[in-house]
């Protein structure tokens, strides 16, 4: 298992330069034709923030403790990472698929595909950080501690690109998951931190622990909302399970890559 | 002789059936052992290689020929690596560039520009050597107009033109071909020709798979021929293509027969011309094999022979060749041309005749009769040859036409090239140079065919 990994990480240090162009293409592709461009980058998560913050504000509004004020700016610091984590997911359930005439006609390394999925979306992410510091000027929030944020950061990265690497390799075989992978996504987002400080839900904490996500999610929400980052065994144990993830990914996409060619 | 560029050994390669009941087992043990088959009966897989062994030395211009589903292309993937064999071992020396699907590559919203350089990089070069080679790309795909423009905008020849140009430049050690040289028009097919020709000279490897028996015949130094995912002969080009051509002859003679019953039971009034030929010596374009006519006069019999009548399929050069056709017309017929012409394998008219062209005068013909045509000599180099026959009104109209549907052969111990052999002589004055020994000419008059 720990031979899978170190090899995988070393195919990817190979193609790194077939990374970064496919990576700088899938940016550029993305938002070709559209009006705004690349101002989509920074648009979309403004939108998204805008209706929750709407719903959950004055709709249905979320129980919570005056910690979480401004509601609008504790929102953003999840939304933004959560949205990489679930747009790297649904796109590369399908981008083996979509890039079948690469897998069946040239000489072409599979896992590259995934992982260009999920740098794309960081590439996204790290468009809408600056939109996220300003906020945070604007509220007062900024620390020296949001520099801390970069840590679950790589713990996210790791557990995303592992997830990628399984589902991008099962979704092949089994396209259903295509399908069910959205509500699956859901679900998980509420079972997340994002919409509510952790603090506030005693009742589900035990429950919520067992997410990895959680974890990651309260390291942002402390670097850069609270400016108190002290989630360090939680994001430890995130690592690990990120890591493991990271691992069975390498290992699955191995066994099914000779499969891929033909299944695809 | 350096090391091979490619070998394979045994190499087999079996597909499943596709079931969906089969997924979840496919999917179990390729977990579990990493094979997709293992848990798979013997009739819910398919072997498109069986056993397939070969080497391509360095330098070596290999072709693969076969019927359609013999396994070329998988061959090819295997050798590209973009799959792997379940049986056996293929192994390839030197960087790869496989021209299986063109632009397989390219991303219909960025530029040309952009996708050169992501295609070179795929196809494994660094960002530096592409655009070193930038310029050259662009100008051997003929696009420097375009090349800033989406490649969603192109049209598919530029499309292809494109793919080929980076794949061409990636300088492979060994360059895999399948069946693309099809690409765009006829100039720029020449231009991918003499890509490849230069590959040759080089002293590169190139692996070919192509239904152009004559360009493999003419560019290949070695063929492999495969049917039904075995090797069925391997070697010297020439040799390789004539017993393939047999072949596909003797496949269509089973296939008429099967139609038709016995060619001479064909009857009349079943009219079916695709085309409507005039005289029996049309350009290269589009040769099939085929018969057809309103059967006014029917060919019922074509034979091939010697001038000592002894029927024949492979002659030596120079030989005479008769070509015997037997004829009948139920009705009688006033109006009536008789025409031959005859054909290299890739559909090259070297020669075409008939007796309107030539001045004779039909008169009336009713009954059975015998209409021959007698080359004195046959001056032709090394090759298989086809002979298309047929009888037809003044105006073109076919009574019966027989197109491709006879072949022989002409075998020399000269290997010079081209078509037409002239009788010729050297002469030397003031140059020192030592004449061939004198050799017995060929004789292959006892080994007639049937």
């Amino acid at each position: 298992m720990l031979s899978t990994l170190v090899r995988q990480v070393q195919t990817l240090v190979r193609y790194r330069a077939l990374i970064g162009s496919l990576v700088s293409r899938e940016l550029k592709a993305r938002y070709r034709g559209s009006v705004l461009g690349f101002v989509w980058s920074f648009v979309n998560p403004l939108l998204l923030l805008a209706t929750y913050g709407l719903v959950f504000t004055y709709m249905l509004p979320v129980r919570r403790s005056p910690d979480t004020d401004p509601y609008f700016v504790f929102l953003f610091c999840g939304i933004l990472p959560w949205t990489w984590f679930s747009s790297s997911l649904l796109e590369s359930a399908g981008v083996l698929i979509s890039s079948g005439n690469l897998i069946k006609k040239v000489l072409f390394p599979a896992e590259v595909l995934p992982v260009v999925t999920v740098l794309a979306n960081l590439c996204h992410f790290a468009f809408g950080l600056p939109i996220l510091v300003a906020v945070l000027v604007w509220s007062g929030h900024l620390s020296a501690s949001a520099l801390l944020a970069v840590i679950p950061m790589l713990v996210q990265l790791v557990l995303t690109l592992g997830l990628a690497l399984f589902i991008s390799a099962l979704t092949v075989h089994f396209r259903d998951i295509a399908n069910i992978l959205g509500h699956v996504l859901h679900l998980w987002f509420f079972s997340t931190p994002v919409l509510y400080a952790y603090a506030d839900v005693p009742a589900l904490q035990p429950l919520l622990r067992l997410n990895p996500m959680t974890h990651v999610m309260i390291g942002y929400q402390e670097a850069l909302f609270f400016g108190a980052f002290g989630h360090w065994r939680g994001l430890l144990a995130a690592l690990v399970v990120a890591l493991v993830a990271f691992a069975a990914g390498a290992w699955l996409f191995e066994r099914l890559r000779d499969t891929l060619a033909e299944e695809v | 002789m350096s090391a091979p560029a490619v070998v394979a050994s045994d190499v087999s390669k079996v597909y499943r059936r596709f079931l969906h009941k089969n997924q979840w087992k496919t999917l179990k043990s390729a977990l579990l052992t990493g094979s997709l088959l293992s848990d798979l009966k013997p009739d819910e897989t398919f072997t498109a290689l069986d056993s397939v062994s070969f080497e391509v030395p360095k330098g070596c211009t290999f072709a693969v020929i076969g019927e359609n589903g013999s396994g070329k292309s998988t061959l090819l993937k295997l050798v590209a690596g973009i799959t792997r064999p379940t049986r056996g071992t293929l192994t390839v020396d030197g960087r790869i560039s496989a021209l299986i699907e063109l632009g397989a590559g390219f991303h219909p919203e960025i530029s040309g520009r952009e996708n050169v350089v992501i295609n070179g990089i795929m196809l494994g070069l660094s960002r530096e050597e592409v655009e070193r080679r930038f310029d050259e790309i662009v100008d051997f795909a003929e696009l420097r107009p375009f090349i800033d423009a989406p490649v969603k905008t192109y049209s598919s020849g530029m499309y292809m033109r494109l793919g080929f140009a980076v794949a061409i430049h990636v300088d492979p050690d060994v360059l895999l071909v399948d069946e693309v040289l099809a690409v765009g028009d006829e100039a720029f097919t020449r231009k991918c020709l003499d890509k490849i020709g230069e590959f040759r000279r080089r002293g590169r490897t190139i692996v070919l798979v192509t239904h152009s028996l004559g360009l493999a015949e003419k560019m290949c130094d070695e063929i492999a021929w495969l049917r039904r995912g075995r090797l069925v002969e391997k070697g010297d080009a020439k040799r390789v293509v004539d017993a393939y051509l047999t072949y596909v002859a003797g496949g269509e003679e089973a296939l008429l027969a099967a139609e038709h019953g016995a060619p001479r039971a064909v009857e009349g009034g079943t009219a079916a011309p695709e085309t409507a030929p005039g005289e029996p010596e049309p350009g290269a374009g589009g040769y099939r094999e085929g018969r057809w006519g309103s059967r006014e006069i029917e060919i019922t019999e074509v034979a091939l022979c010697d001038d000592r009548g002894r029927a024949r399929h492979v002659y030596a050069h120079g030989e005479a060749l008769h070509v015997t056709l037997g004829v009948r017309a139920a009705e009688p017929v006033e109006d009536f041309v008789f025409g031959i012409g005859i054909f290299t394998a890739d559909g090259t008219s070297v020669y075409g005749t008939n007796t309107h062209v030539e001045d004779h005068v039909p008169v009336a013909f009713s009954g059975d009769g015998e209409v021959r045509f007698e080359i004195a000599s046959l001056d032709l180099v090394e090759g298989t040859y086809l002979i298309d026959v047929a009888s037809h009104r003044r105006d073109g109209t076919p009574y019966d036409y027989h197109r491709g549907l006879y072949s022989f052969r002409v075998k020399s111990r000269v290997k010079d090239v081209g078509v037409w052999r002239p009788r010729h002589a050297w002469r030397f004055t003031g140059v020192r140079i030592t004449p061939p020994e004198p050799r017995p000419e060929l004789d292959l008059r006892d080994e007639a065919g049937s």
